[in-house]
């Protein structure tokens, strides 16, 4: 790992402060994208600004939406009684992340912001209709993601925490890569009363996406023998030494079934 | 370079060191600690896990400067070749390692999935244990160890 500065202020205004004192610096919330990173000499930062101790972490839940804060670990979500109770699925789905150790030290701020295209959580904010809310502004879910490894952020905006809308009915099903346990394919189905959202990770070029069509067929008829009809094309699909981009195809019909119970 | 100072194992040790530095090699390397150890560079082997106050971590991929005012405790810290805790008795017992490259970092993942849940099934071991991974044993035995060191345990 390149020599780097560590700073660990104790508020969001501080932990700005301490970003713009900086040329490259970095936030670092549970490491467990950027210390692998580090260690590989992929990024070199020239100060880390950790930004565990700016109370970032209170779940609440606040009538339409379950607000949660950018520093909460995978595992305070997984066993959150407030998360399971509005929205089981998504209590489901950081249960599923990665490992224990993984899932004690990584953060959901850290793994929307990352924008990995195989990572969990893009799915549940798009589906979701989640507003990520950051020191400056509140930004839909629809206009967050941008890209692979892309997002609507600027290099000195923290997200703070995320409100997720409470479904009438969600899931998440994903088909975990055997060894790092990433999604190869990951759907998390949403209905609003008569509205559907399809949110599909680990399988687009572009990152994380809403599959339209399978939206418009689940809301008129929400069951998984309804999807039968459905076409799936692999354009626009990764294809890597995990999987084609036509089983990816596959996959994302089949685990969209899977969720729609 | 800066001073850190960490908690590991009750004993206060400070070292002067870069804030580059990972938990894991201020561990093995400043501390003089050599039961936790590095099997891989991508975070996924597990062989690294340490408590930190008492939640289970990957010390290849933390900062040292990331566990400063918490307590440490690594393989030395649990027990004594004398006085083996009860997770180490079990695997020694159940024939739970043959190398033994991973068996400190599946002991101290052990000893906070029971602490967690002292009637584990052999499904929740199972899933508590992906992020260890053993070359050797093929797992049978390490499962059939943890059962064996949470009823030790007082599951
Ligand atoms: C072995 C392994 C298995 C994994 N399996 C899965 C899996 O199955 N599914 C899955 O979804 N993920 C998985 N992950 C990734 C894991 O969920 C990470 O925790 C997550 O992607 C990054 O979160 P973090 O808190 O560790 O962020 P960090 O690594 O600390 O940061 C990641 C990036 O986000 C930025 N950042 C962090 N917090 C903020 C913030 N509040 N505001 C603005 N920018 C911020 C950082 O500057 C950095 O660029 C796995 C990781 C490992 C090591
Ligand atoms: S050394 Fe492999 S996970 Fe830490
Ligand atoms: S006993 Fe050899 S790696 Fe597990």
């Amino acid at each position: 790992m390149y020599s780097t500065k560590y700073m660990k202020p104790n508020s969001t205004s501080e932990a700005l402060d301490a970003i713009n004192s900086l040329g490259e610096g970095k936030f670092l919330a549970g490491g467990m994208t950027l210390i692998p990173t580090l260690k590989q000499r992929l990024a070199n930062p020239d100060g880390l600004v950790d930004i565990s101790g700016c109370d970032l972490d209170s779940i609440a839940d606040e009538g339409e939406t379950i607000k949660i804060g950018a520093m909460s670990r995978h595992v305070s979500v997984a066993e959150s009684a407030v998360v399971k109770k509005a929205i089981p699925a998504l209590a489901k789905l950081a249960e599923g992340i990665g490992d224990r150790q993984v899932r004690n030290r990584g953060t959901l701020g850290g793994s929307v912001a990352n924008n990995d295209p195989s990572a969990c959580y893009p799915s549940a904010v798009l589906a979701l209709k989640a507003n990520v809310h950051t020191n400056s502004r509140s930004i839909a879910a629809d206009d967050f993601f941008t890209g692979m490894f892309e997002t609507a952020l600027e290099e000195d905006e923290i997200i703070e925490s995320i409100s997720f809308l409470k479904p009438t009915k969600a899931n998440y099903v994903k088909f975990p890569n055997p060894a790092s346990r990433y999604a190869m394919v990951g759907v998390f189905v949403a209905q609003f009363g008569d509205e559907v959202r399809v949110a599909v990770t680990g399988a687009g070029e572009g990152g994380v996406f809403r599959h339209q069509e399978m939206e418009s067929v689940l809301s008129s008829n929400f069951s998984a023998d309804s999807l039968s009809s459905v076409n799936i094309v692999s354009d626009g699909l990764i294809s890597d030494l995990h999987a084609s981009a036509e089983y990816r195809a596959n996959l994302i019909k089949e685990m969209t079934k899977r969720a729609v119970v | 370079m800066g001073e850190i100072s960490l908690n590991i194992n009750g004993k206060v040790e400070k070292h002067d060191v870069g804030d580059n530095t990972l938990l894991v090699d201020f561990i093995r390397e400043n501390a003089g600690l050599t039961g936790t150890h590095v099997g891989c560079d991508t975070s996924q082997c597990g062989a690294c896990v340490v408590h930190i106050d008492g939640v289970s971590v990957k010390a290849c991929t933390m900062l040292a400067a990331q566990a400063q005012g918490s307590e440490i405790t690594t393989i030395e810290g649990i027990g004594t070749s004398d006085a083996l805790h009860p997770m180490q008795e079990a695997f020694k017992e159940n024939h739970g390692l043959q190398c033994g490259f991973c068996t400190p970092g599946m002991v101290m993942s052990a000893i906070e999935l029971v602490s967690k849940n002292k009637n584990a099934s052999e499904k929740d071991i199972r899933d508590g244990l992906e992020g260890n991974i053993c070359r050797c044993t093929g797992y049978h035995n390490i499962v059939k160890s943890v059962k064996a060191g949470a009823e030790k345990m007082g599951g």
